[in-house]
This record gives structure tokens, sequence and C-alpha cells, in this order.
């Protein structure tokens, strides 16, 4: 007797074939998945769907809102993908985001008697610093103590949400309306715009360079391939005298910059003051895009981008279809755990296999 | 005799590789039978799929005549069916009893002092020597070996498959493995030995099966055929061993260990007092059995692990307390004693080769790829290392891994070369290579520590040969004065001298 059976086996290198579909099967199963939630909400699922991905991509307006959303995605991919890529996991880019945009708020109140190309230099400056240093406790705990970045960082984030809300209720509440938001920037410290009349500044430049450094530390400098040695194989990179501690302190102490760069670059591009809701999570889904993106940097943009993408039409979605604004979320969240999922799944084949023989 | 196990034309591929060819292959109830062949012949294939770890493509697997399907290595232990593989599947942070025990429990609770116990009964019953109580990660590969023996057998195993079971033993230890193996046999246990040590197979198997490219090329009679033949049909030519050297006359210290102490991981001590020598243009052998020490000693001299009083001297040079980037600079070269943490995997051969040394493939800022793959591509030639320069490391073969490693360390001509357990793992082939290029380095001037719990090979090797026991020397002798017997006494602990030599 032989009986059909399917097993699951691990495919090492899955065909290029497959990585293209992946999006795709992505799409599908997310439509599949949030069809009912959104027919339930009396929308034609369909017609939700154009709103979520192809009504982005269809205005010129909106276009340049996806790179305006994409921007502080792109730091924080980037960010992680420096920080995970010599193994060190930061978990922490969304409070060195926060850390940034302190900086940044502060910074330029009082950079305003400077030209403008120093008052932004200052600020990108104070805010990759600031960054470094609210990156730089956990990182030391790390190398010193073998203390668990992952709990660190993450528990630093909560420290800083505190710290942003002291000072938005304390010497920062702003003294016209009362808000919990701090005095407006100067006009001198503004990123300047890249398109007039819309949002899109020179963040998304600065992103976008973001990106070529990354590739070029990466794959082009000594420094590059001894984090990525120590993010491989800790083991193998020490016995080769490579100096793991200083390897990963620095790439956590730059990851920490850089995810500041994106608080700053929302301060000085888009609010111009600090509020508590600068960052809609942007630290955390930079471990998400970092993670989709394979920790290479074009795979990093590309998956900032995407994102962009839906946040973007999140917005519209609702709006425009009359369904509950949390349906537009649940539909990104489930694209989210949809894509991880079949990333994960490009590693595994299914087949199908007759068995030998009977018994 | 009945066959309790029986497998038919078994043929299993891995996509171009074909690692079984319609293998024939049957196990008499209680007898050793050997499996016999180079590395990559197909051996450890053919019993994963015996236990469920790999699926065939073709054939049938016969249990005490009755065909049967095994999917997992859960369906092969019910079938009474146990494996020792090569990378042992222990967890490092549980007891013995824990490790023995686990995933077979009868009831939720764990009763501690119930299980270590029965685990001991079960150990003195097939007389493992092995304290129940002591936490895996603490023991040394030998005696983790016997962990996973007692694993299977405590699973009520009556099949015992044991893949290259004394690739990580010392002399003393192949003896008490034996030793076991023999009262298995007595108590009805049918035993498949892995193995390409043609003198085990004489020692202990009563049948051999020898493999050659994924075919069985003959079943004979242990008691009806020699070394030389078994050895003709496994390699399918005459062997060469490694010719001994021209000797030569030593030259000036080249390393020096002067008082050195150092800790293990769990902090007890693991070197205590060693004093010694290597000069230029000798091998001095490091013969112990395993977890003696060897690890520590190997990774102190690689500036891995700092010691704890003493000094190390390289030629004049103090290098104590210095990384392994100072060791390096100093002329150390060090061959990593664990393949797979010498390299990393994922990083191309090239990478792999200039990791060391970095700085001198930059231009300006940036990596000099070119040189880098030139570099690569001049040591692929000069070490036969069938491979690419841009291939992941992890999918060259260990012997191919191991000439990387070769190839990184000797091309900057050490003045020492560090090489723990060189040879552990490999085919013949690859073992005489390596073998033959320490040889080599001897020749040109170098100081050799070789640290090796292959007693053959530290006899063929060595100038001179160091006992080390419970991280002590316990011995120092020029090699045409040493026997196998007595450096054995010495590794047991029963013989005893004070080594200073500095
Ligand atoms: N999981 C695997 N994937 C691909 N090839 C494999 C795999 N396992 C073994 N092989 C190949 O099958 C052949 C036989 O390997 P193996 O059974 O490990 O040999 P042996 O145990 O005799 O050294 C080798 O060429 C090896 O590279
Ligand atoms: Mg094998």
């Amino acid at each position: 007797m032989s009986k059909a059976q399917f097993i699951i086996e691990k495919n090492e290198n899955p065909s290029v074939g497959w990585r293209l579909l992946l999006p795709i099967l992505s799409l599908l199963g997310t439509f599949i998945l949030t069809s009912g939630l959104i027919l339930w909400g009396k929308a034609n699922p369909l017609e939700a769907y154009y709103y979520f991905l192809i009504a982005p991509l269809s205005s010129r307006f909106s276009l340049l809102e996806v790179l305006v959303s994409s921007t502080p995605l792109i730091l924080t991919g980037v960010a992680v993908t420096f920080a995970f890529s010599a193994g060190y996991y930061n978990i922490g880019a969304e409070g060195q985001l926060y850390a940034g945009a302190i900086a940044a708020a502060g910074l330029g109140l009082i950079v305003g008697k400077l030209p403008m190309p120093l008052a932004v230099t200052v600020m990108l400056v104070g805010g990759f610093l600031a960054g470094m240093a609210w990156a730089w406790l956990p990182a030391w705990l790390k190398v010193k103590w073998a203390v668990d970045e992952v709990v660190t960082t993450l528990l630093l984030n909560s420290v800083m949400a505190y710290i942003v809300s002291a000072l938005l209720n304390g010497p920062w509440r702003n003294p016209e309306s009362g808000w919990p938001q701090s005095p407006e920037i100067a006009p001198s410290a503004h990123l300047p715009k890249l398109v007039a009349h819309s949002r899109l500044n020179l963040g998304f430049l600065i992103a976008v360079l973001a990106v070529i450094v990354l590739w070029f530390v990466l794959t082009r400098t000594p420094f590059g391939l001894k984090m990525r040695a120590v993010g491989l194989g800790k083991p193998a990179a020490r016995f080769a005298g490579i100096d793991v501690e200083r390897t990963m302190l620095i790439s956590a102490l730059v990851s920490g910059g850089i995810a500041g760069i994106a608080g700053v670059c929302e301060i000085a591009g888009i609010q111009y003051h600090l509020t508590d809701a600068i960052s809609a999570g942007y630290g955390y889904t930079g471990i998400i895009i970092a993670t989709l993106g394979a920790l290479n940097a074009w795979g990093v943009g590309a998956a900032a981008l995407f994102f962009g993408v839906i946040d973007t039409g999140a917005q519209t979605v609702s709006r425009s279809l009359g369904v509950p604004v949390y349906l537009g979320e649940v539909t990104q969240a489930t694209m989210l755990l949809v894509t991880l999922a079949m990333f994960l799944l490009q590693h595994y084949r299914i087949r199908r296999r007759t068995s030998w023989t009977s018994s | 005799m009945d066959n309790i196990i029986e497998m038919q034309a078994i043929t299993k591929r891995f996509g171009p590789v074909i690692a079984n060819r319609e293998v024939n292959f049957s196990l008499r109830q209680g007898e050793v039978h050997a499996l016999l062949g180079e590395n990559g012949a197909g051996k450890t294939t053919l019993m994963r799929i015996l236990y469920g770890l790999y699926h065939p493509d073709e054939g049938m697997i016969f249990v005490r005549q009755q065909a049967v399907r095994i999917h997992s290595p859960k369906d092969a232990i019910a079938l009474g069916i146990g494996m020792v593989t090569q990378h042992f599947a222990l967890v490092p942070t549980l007891s013995v009893a824990e490790n023995v025990v686990l995933g077979f429990t009868g009831s939720f609770r764990l009763r501690y002092a119930e299980i270590e116990e029965q685990v001991a009964a079960a150990a003195l019953r097939f007389g493992i020597d092995i304290d129940p109580s002591a936490i895996v990660g603490n023991l040394s590969v030998g005696q983790r070996q016997r962990v996973e023996i007692l694993k299977a057998l405590y699973r009520n195993a009556k099949v015992l498959i044991l893949d290259e079971p004394t690739a990580v033993l010392t002399p003393q230890e192949v003896d008490a493995l034996f030793e076991t193996l023999r009262r298995l046999q007595k108590e009805g246990l049918s035993v498949v030995f892995i193995t390409h040590k043609l003198d085990e197979v004489m020692a202990i198997t009563d049948r051999v099966t020898v493999l050659r490219d994924g075919q069985v090329i003959e079943t004979v009679e242990t008691a009806h055929t020699s070394p030389s033949a078994l050895a003709r049909m496994m390699v399918g030519r005459e062997t060469f061993g490694v010719s001994r050297r021209s000797s030569m006359e030593a030259g000036a210290p080249a390393l020096q260990m002067v008082g050195l102490h150092a800790l293990d991981d769990q902090n007890m001590p693991a070197l205590k007092n060693i004093n010694l020598t290597v000069r230029h243009g000798e091998i001095l052998g490091i013969a112990g059995v395993g977890g003696n020490g060897q690890r520590e000693l190997a990774e102190t001299l690689s500036g891995v692990r700092p010691p704890t009083a003493g000094r190390i001297l390289v030629g004049e040079h103090d290098v104590t307390g210095g990384s392994p980037a100072d060791f390096t600079a100093a002329g150390v070269g060090r061959i990593p004693s664990d393949r797979h943490k010498g390299v990393v995997g994922e990083l191309s051969v090239a990478e792999n080769l200039t990791l060391e040394r970095l700085m001198e493939f930059t231009k300006g800022m940036t990596l000099d790829r070119a040189a880098m793959l030139a570099y690569a591509e001049d040591l692929i030639a000069q070490f036969q290392i069938k491979a690419r320069p841009t291939d992941p490391i992890r999918t060259l073969s260990g012997g191919n891994m191991q000439k990387v490693l070769l190839a990184r360390v000797l091309a900057r001509n050490p003045k020492v070369v560090i090489a723990p357990q060189p040879t552990r793992g490999l085919d013949i082939g690859a073992t005489d290579y390596v073998r033959e290029q320490l040889l080599a380095q001897r020749k040109r001037g170098a100081g050799v520590l070789l640290i090796s719990e292959d007693l053959d090979e530290i006899l063929a090797l060595s100038d001179r040969i160091a006992v080390i026991y419970e991280g002590e020397i316990v011995g120092l002798l020029p090699a045409q004065e040493a026997t196998a017997e007595q450096l054995g006494l010495m590794m047991a602990g029963a013989v005893k001298e004070e080594v200073n030599d500095v």
C-alpha cells in the first residue's frame, strides 16, 4: 500500500520565483484574513484595498506623503539594522528617537540666530549625539557585564516616555495654549522643503543617505565586515582577533544616533515642536523593517517604503469609506503578521511524498 | 542468526548527491556491526534513515522481519532503536539524570531523587561510569557521550547506533567504551558502530559493512578479513600514512609557558602551574584524556582565555594577558579546536581567510575586495581547498573547512603554531594532509604545539611528548623513548612527575 504524505522541509535557498511571489502571497493572505472584517464594517473589501495600496501611489500629493511617512521608518530601519548586523539586539530605537527629538526641540529654540545650514547641522549633530547617549547605558552594560540588551533597551523606552511627559507637562508646557507641547522651534531650524506646498523635506534625503551609508559600511568597509562577523559568529570573530565588545559598542551607539536623527527629522521637518506622539511606534516598526529587509540596506529601504504606502493608505481608507479607523489599523497589523509569516515560510517548502512501502 | 534490522535497496539523494545508492544492510541479533567508510561515504545518512531523521527515496526497512516506516526518531525509539550522533543533543544546563529522562518521564512531576536513583541504577546495570547529578555542561566530551548512550538504553533501545563514537575519545575512554559495548552485547543488544578506524573494527566488531561513495562494497566477517583488506575496500587504493620526519636539532625557545594557571568556564582551576617550552623546529605533543585542561590550554595560548597567574612568552616577547590580536601579532598561529567556532559560517571563504588581517586588505576607507579574492585564490590553490572564494564557508566539508583554517594560520608563517585536535573528525586524506602541513611547519623552523587526544597522532608527529592530567603536566619525554603504554599510565594519572621545562 502506498500513501501520499506531505512533509515540510527546510529550504535553505529559496528560489528567486519564491521571493518574487512572496509579497503577492502576503497581500492575498491579508486580503482574505481581513475581508470579513471590512464586509462587517459595511464596506467593499476591494475598494478598501484600492485605498490601501493603490490610491497612495496614484496621486502626486499622496506619493509625496508616502515619502514623508517613509522617512522615519527608513531611519529607524537603518538604525536597527546597524545594531542587529553586529548581533546587538537594539529594541530601543523608539526611546533613542525621542532622545533625538528632545535634543532637536531644545536646540531648535536656541539656534534661531544661526543661518539655516548651520542651524540644521547643529540640530542633526545634536540629535545624533542624544540618541547615542541614550543608547550608551544598555550598550555599556552589555559589553561590560553581559546584561541582556533586549531587556534594557526595551525598558529604557518607557523611561524615555516618562521623561518626555515630564518635559511636556513641566518646563516645556506650551505657555499660550497650555497643551503638553513644546514651544515652536526657530524657522531657521526647519529642514528645508524639497517640494513646495508639500511636507516632503530634507529629512527624506537624509534617510536615503542613511541607507547608502549603511550599505557602504556593511559591504565595503573593514568595520562592516567585522560587524557582520561578530553578528554571525561571536566566538569565531573573537578568535580572529576582532574586538567583539568594541564592535558591538560602536554599532549600538551608531544605531542610537541614527534613531536620534529620525527624531530630529520629525521635529525639524514636520512638527516643529515636541509632543508625546511624535512617533507612531516607528522604533518598533524599524525592527520589523530591518527583519523584512533581511538586514540588507536596499531591502531595508524597500521595506520602509512599503510600510510608508500602507501607512498613508491607512489614513485615507477609513475617511473615504466611512469604516471605523481601527479597521485600517487592524488591516495594517494583519499585513505585518502575514508578511512576517511568509518571510519565515519562504525558508520551508512543502513536498508531497509517496511513501516507500506498506506494512 | 536472526536479523533484527534489514535495510533493502535504500537510495537517498540530496539534490545531485547520491548519499546512499541501493544499499543493503542487515544487523544480526546481538552483533556489533561496523559501518566502515571514509568521510562522505554515506554512513551517517544510512543510519539517520534508520533512526527516522531522513526519509529514503527508495528502499524498504524491516525490523524483526516486519516492514516498517520510520517517520521520526520517535518511531525509531518505539521500535527499540537508539542513536548517539556525532553532535550530541544534550541540554547543557540540566543534570545527567534530567537529560537521560527528558521526554521519557512517566508522570508530570519530576521527582529528582527518584530519577537520579533510576538513572544511577541503569548506569550500574550497563556498566557506564557517570555521576547522575552532574551538570552536563561541565562534562567532558567523553562523559557526554556516555550520557547519550545511557539515554538510549534508558529508552529500552535494543539496537544502538553509534556514529563515530571514538572520534572524540582518548585511548582509555575508547577502552571503556569497548568494555561497555561488550557488556551490552552480552545483554543481547545489537550495535551499529560507525567508524573510519580500522583497528577499532578489528578490536570490537563481529561483521563489517564497507561503504564507499554511497555504495556497499562488501559485508564481511571481521574474523575472516584483515586491516589491509578493509583499507583497500574502503579507499579503493593502497593507503599511505605520514612518513616520519628526519631528526632535526631543536632551536631556541619559540613559546614558553612559565608557571601558567587558568580557570575553566565554571571558575574551577583548569591549568595548574604549567612550565613548558616549545622550541623552534620541534613539535611538542600534549597527550591527555579529554577534559584535562586541553581546551583551556589552547585558549590561554590563543589569548581567548586570560591566565590567572604565570607568563606566556613568544620568543622574547611577553604576551601575557594580551588579546587574540596581540598573540597573532606576536607570531602565534592558532588553529581553533572547534572548527565551527573558528569560522563564521555565513561569511565567504575569502572573508574568513582575511578576517584576522583586514587592515592589509583595506584601500583608503574601503575593503579591497579584489585583493581579498586574489589572496583567497592563492591560498585555495596552495592548500588544495575544494571551494570558490565566494562560497559561504558553511557549505564546505569538514576537511576543506580545516584547510581554510590551516591556510589562514600558516599563510603568515607564524613562529608558533598552536594545533589543538587538528584532525578530529577528518577523513584519512584530510588527516594526512593536516599532519603533513604540521611537519612542514616544523621543518620551516616554527615551534608547533600539538594538543591531541589521539595517541597515535601524538606518537607519529611529536619530537617530545608532555602528558596533561587534571590541568597539570605529569610527564615529559622524548618521543623516541615514549611508548603507548607508558603514556597511557600517565594519562590515567597513575604516574606523575614534576615537570619544569623552562
Ligand atoms: N543534509 C544533507 N544535505 C545535503 N547533502 C548531504 C546531507 N547529509 C549528507 N549529505 C551528503 O551525502 C554524502 C554522504 O554523507 P554522510 O552520510 O554524512 O557521510 P559519512 O557519514 O560517511 O561521512 C556526502 O556527500 C554529504 O555531503
Ligand atoms: Mg558521518
